[in-house]
């Protein structure tokens, strides 16, 4: 019988700690935590988290030692148990009420203090200023300085303290790339600020994030990109992204995809700069320059296009007869293949 | 339900004066004993089954939801179902489920545990219930007729517009809403009433079981939190049927103005929901315990300072939208000192067990579980109100982890207490100890594996209300062990059941106290007679019924003292007593809402008028039909005259009875037909 027990007790610690190490991944793995900041601000929010949840543990293995203590050690042993009859002590009311509040106005100072803190916005001519525009369902971002719009993919420089303008054009999103800052709202008719900061070793790199307020049928499709530049390499991104599109000549490849594209209504609802000027979908200018589209679902490639050309919402779930996201064009495979030529030059 | 009071007198009189035009039903079996009846334990008892069915509902939305998320990039369910699903396991397992099992255990016990024979408003009582089950399938039916509400459960302006929400989801949600929303009202005004007037000789404010006070005060914040709610959905109902603007930004209107009136409902409802909880597991830790409440003041004060400070954290729902930094810092330490009362209700519990002969029945398994899991979601809570880490933490699953843990960890556990803590109160018989313990287990394990890991799923980043996720964001593994863990509920769920049906089977009497009771719902049989107490109790003590069976010695000890003479009067049946008659009406008016909500989400004006026409017809012939039967016997001594009638013979009974002494109580078991209530 010991050793069944003993047996079974050494089965339950291993099933344990596979649970338990299963879902520890690192690094790479956990692309989207909060527990594993990269950029300043999300580490200092990172501290905030430890020292509350530090205090949690404590009041956790309090309560729950207390919990498993009385109901073993005070169990009933007899039916004639006669427990002395204690109705309450005020000093020790006096105690877990008073204890607590004192812990917890401490508490709220170093979050006022905090909350101040990283409420501030960046302020001069150079900071960098960038419009974070939410629709359904993707994110649009304006660098009104260099005049540049674009799409799913936020471009910063890194070490530079960047004041993030964002709204929406519909309905409430929420922007939030987790390992550099905490989330803020966008909404319609509002303008909200958000500080964001990569540091020097986060060039380079690209953190993933998605729209965290519930905005209707594909919420879960709203996914967004913070790419970190160097200095140079940002002024090269914003000197490209500033141009306008050099449409192909009559004849050469995508030439045909681009006059389908006018044909096709696809210019109604995007601008290609110096071709269309749609208004409803991103802007395709420099499509070419992004890894990924239709709300950074998707890797920007030729078989994504494809699929996604063929049916638009049959690959991301929109409700076009209700003006929300893209129709099914009806596209032959031709079609299909002289548009991806024509996207294929925005570069 | 066995009844007293099958009519012992022939129902028909020679002398019989001529029918009025509105009758009484007079039955008070079978079908339409159960559909006219406005006895406040078979309402208790609808309360209890309805929303059972509904949390099987919830729960199946749960489940398919899990299914969904067990592997990323799933295809089990459709975005838009997905969202439909989430909506309305939010909306069933709050206003369907939480909400009117607490409604139950108001129903059921408030009154046998203040010493009263029925609610102040016993056809108000029932129009409660119908309105409820009629807004409850209003909204459900949904599904059938195009979609159920899908902009979840706080319906966020301006997704929630006709622009953004064009079908006629959000409108089931919002008539359906309005009904409950009236259901709960007058069940508020009802039970603050009953509470506050129909109490025992003897029982001040401070001498009522605290499952009574937190009745109270949940009341109360119903009360003041529906208004609110109510006003938002008609805003919202103008904004979508009638062009108005409320929360249209485009045309002045502000999205944002639905968010601090939804929260300002919002964040009460939270304690309406758990206050309740907390007075049953307050009534179940001494019982179990053999010890009194430890600071039975404290953790009354306690549980209304949480009814007052409910109402000043509404804003930490919404640290994301960007109110600025003092609003964000008042709201951030508002949040942190609601902790604090919460925090000595938990130490009250644990000092009622330090101590104490903890017996570990079943009742007693969850309402630990209670203390324990409900403070996982109160520490996690605590976490939240550090605002600046809160944009972290909001709408990712770490939020899903927290309410989970404070209203299945904490309602859902406490109902569990409840509900085989009551059980032989009920229905006569215990419900199984063995089945009850695999039930238990199950549960606590299920719930854990279920919900501990949204903790973790939410500090790496997986957002709320997304029916898909991708697979190089870590999720993968969590999510399936969640999924795991909801089947394990599951399993749970059905061990509860099958205990019901193996018990009901196997029913051996309870008897009138099998737990060793404290509080006055033990002293009357079970299950409970019509009339509930064959003499209107008088209170001495908090925990009266203690103290008649247990004095303390010179250590504070518990002494057995001598069996008191109140066992005799349990064989006693009464069939005198006179109860409030059963009435269609209070249907008929449920149904007239039923009618305008339908015509209003078809935008069929005419159909509402007709609705509103049996509302008020109803409501006309609830005030103008006869207090009772003019031959019908109730016990009713109707001939007297003398004695003072409740003009509308809602009253139940009054609290104080001067006629009924003590003496004159113990001749009744003869059976004579003496007036000994004055309704």
């Amino acid at each position: 019988m010991s050793t069944l027990l003993a047996r079974r007790r050494g089965l339950v610690a291993v099933v344990s700690l596979a649970l338990l190490t299963g879902g520890c991944a690192n690094g790479d793995d956990r692309p989207q935590s909060m527990l594993a900041p990269e950029g300043p601000i999300a580490r200092q929010l990172d501290v905030l988290w430890d020292f509350t949840f530090a205090i949690a543990a404590v009041f956790f293995f309090l309560v729950l030692g207390l919990v498993l203590w009385v109901a073993i050690r005070y169990r009933r042993r007899s039916d004639d148990d006669n427990p002395k009859q204690i109705h309450g002590n005020m000093a020790m009311e006096i105690g877990w009420t008073a204890a607590p509040a004192l812990l917890l106005a401490g508490l709220g100072v170093f979050t006022v203090i905090n909350l101040v803190d990283l409420d501030r916005i960046p302020k001069g001519p150079d900071v960098l200023t960038v419009e974070v525009i939410g629709h359904q369902w993707w994110w649009e971002y304006q660098y009104p300085k260099a005049g540049i719009v674009t799409a799913n993919e936020l471009h910063i420089p890194a070490e530079k303290k960047i004041d993030l303008r964002v709204t929406a054009t519909d309905v409430i999103h929420s922007f939030w790339p987790p390992k550099l800052a905490a989330k803020i709202d966008a909404v319609p008719g509002r303008i909200n600020h958000m500080v964001i900061e990569a540091d020097a070793d986060d060039v380079g790199k690209t953190f993933v994030g998605q729209c965290m307020e519930y905005c209707g049928l594909s919420h879960a499709n709203m996914r967004l990109k913070v790419v970190v530049h160097d200095d140079a390499s940002f002024a090269d991104w914003q000197r490209n992204q500033a141009r306008k599109a050099v449409l192909p000549a009559p004849g050469a490849p995508g030439a045909t995809g681009a006059e389908l594209f006018r044909a096709k209504g696809c210019g109604g609802c995007h601008t290609v700069k110096g071709y269309t000027a749609g208004q409803v979908g991103p802007d395709l200018t420099h499509f070419m320059d992004r890894k990924v589209f239709a709300g950074a679902i998707f890797p920007n490639e030729l078989d994504a296009l494809r699929t996604w050309l063929r049916d638009p919402p049959k690959a991301k779930p929109m409700n076009p007869d209700k003006g929300l996201g893209m129709p099914n064009l009806g596209l032959t495979e031709a079609e299909i293949n002289d548009l991806i030529a024509f996207l294929h030059t925005l570069k | 339900m066995t009844s007293v009071l099958e009519p012992s007198a022939p129902l028909e009189l020679p002398a019989a004066p001529p029918d009025p035009v509105l009758r009484r039903p007079r039955t008070t079996q079978g079908f339409w004993g159960w559909i006219t009846t406005v006895d406040h334990k078979r309402i208790g008892i609808m309360y209890g089954v309805t929303a059972f069915v509904f949390f099987l509902f919830g729960g199946f939305e749960a489940l398919l939801m899990r299914l969904q998320l067990a592997q990323p990039n799933g295809t089990l369910l459709s975005a838009d179902f997905y969202n439909q699903l989430f909506t309305m396991h939010g909306t069933t397992m709050v206003f369907l489920v939480v909400m009117p099992i607490s409604a139950a255990f108001f129903n059921y016990f408030a009154p046998i545990m203040i010493g009263a024979r029925d609610v102040a408003f016993p056809r108000l009582n029932a129009f409660s219930y119908w309105t409820f089950l009629f807004g409850a399938i209003l909204i459900n039916s949904s599904f059938l007729l195009g979609g159920a509400p899908n902009g979840g459960w706080f319906g966020y302006a301006p997704n929630t517009s006709i622009t953004f929400s064009p079908g006629h989801n959000i409108d089931f949600w919002i008539f359906g809403l309005q009904m409950l929303g009236i259901a709960s009202t007058v069940g508020a005004v009802n039970f603050i009433v009953t509470i506050l007037n129909l109490r025992a000789p003897g029982m001040g404010l401070f001498k009522m079981p605290v499952f009574v006070w937190m009745t109270l005060v949940a009341s109360f914040l119903l009360l003041f939190a529906m208004p609110i709610i109510t006003v938002a959905l008609f805003l919202l109902m103008f904004d979508r049927q009638f062009g108005a603007n409320f929360f249209n930004p485009a045309a002045g209107g502000d999205p944002v103005l639905w968010q601090h009136l939804f929260w300002l409902f919002g964040h009460p409802e939270v304690y309406i929901l758990i206050l309740p909880a907390m007075g049953i597991v307050s009534e179940v830790l001494p019982v179990f315990a053999r010890k009194p409440l430890f600071g039975y003041p404290v953790v009354v004060f306690s549980g209304i300072a949480i009814g007052f400070m409910g109402w000043g954290v509404w804003v930490h729902h919404m640290f994301a939208v960007g109110l600025g930094p003092v609003a964000v810092s008042a709201f951030s330490i508002s949040t942190m000192f609601i902790a604090v009362p919460t925090g000595v209700k938990i130490f009250n519990w644990l000092a009622t067990c330090w101590r104490g002969s903890i017996k570990l029945s079943v009742p007693m398994l969850f309402a630990l579980g209670f203390v324990a899991m409900f403070t996982i979601g109160g520490l996690s809570g605590v976490t939240h109100s550090v605002s600046p880490h809160d944009r972290q933490q909001t709408d990712t699953y770490y939020v899903v982890a927290h309410f989970h843990y404070v209203l299945f960890g904490g309602a859902l556990f406490g109902i569990m207490a409840g509900i085989y803590y009551w059980w032989p109160k009920v229905f006569g018989h215990l419900l199984s100890e063995r089945i009850g313990k695999v039930h238990f287990w199950l549960w606590f394990a299920g719930f854990n594996i279920t919900f501990a890991p949204f903790h973790i799923l939410g500090l790496e980043g997986m957002p709320r209300r997304i029916y898909t996720y991708d697979d190089d964001l870590g999720f993968d593994y969590w999510n399936m062990v969640s999924t795991v863990g909801s089947f394990v509920i599951a399993a749970a769920v059905l061990v509860f059941l099958y205990n019901v049906w193996h018990s009901r089977r196997h029913a051996v009497p309870a008897g009138p106290d099998p737990w060793d009771g404290r509080t006055l719902e033990w002293t009357i049989p079970s299950p409970t007679p019509a009339y509930n107490f064959a003499e209107v109790p008088e209170v001495h003590e908090i925990d009266d019924f203690w103290h008649r069976k247990y004095g303390e010695d010179d250590q504070g000890r518990m002494v057995k003292l001598t069996p008191p003479d109140t066992e005799g009067s349990l064989d006693v049946h009464r069939d005198d007593v006179h109860l409030p008659s059963p009435s269609y009406f209070p249907m008929v008016a449920s149904f007239g809402l039923l009618i305008i909500a339908y015509s209003m989400i078809y935008r069929n004006y005419a159909v509402a008028v007709l609705g509103a026409l049996v509302m008020l017809g109803g409501i006309y012939a609830w005030g103008l039909e006869p207090s009772s039967e003019p031959h019908d016997d109730h016990g009713h001594d109707d001939g007297g005259g003398a004695t003072s009638h409740d003009p509308d013979d809602d009253g139940g009974h009054k609290g104080v009875e001067p006629a009924d002494a003590p003496d004159a109580a113990l001749g009744v078991n003869s059976g004579t037909a003496e007036q000994v209530t004055t309704t």
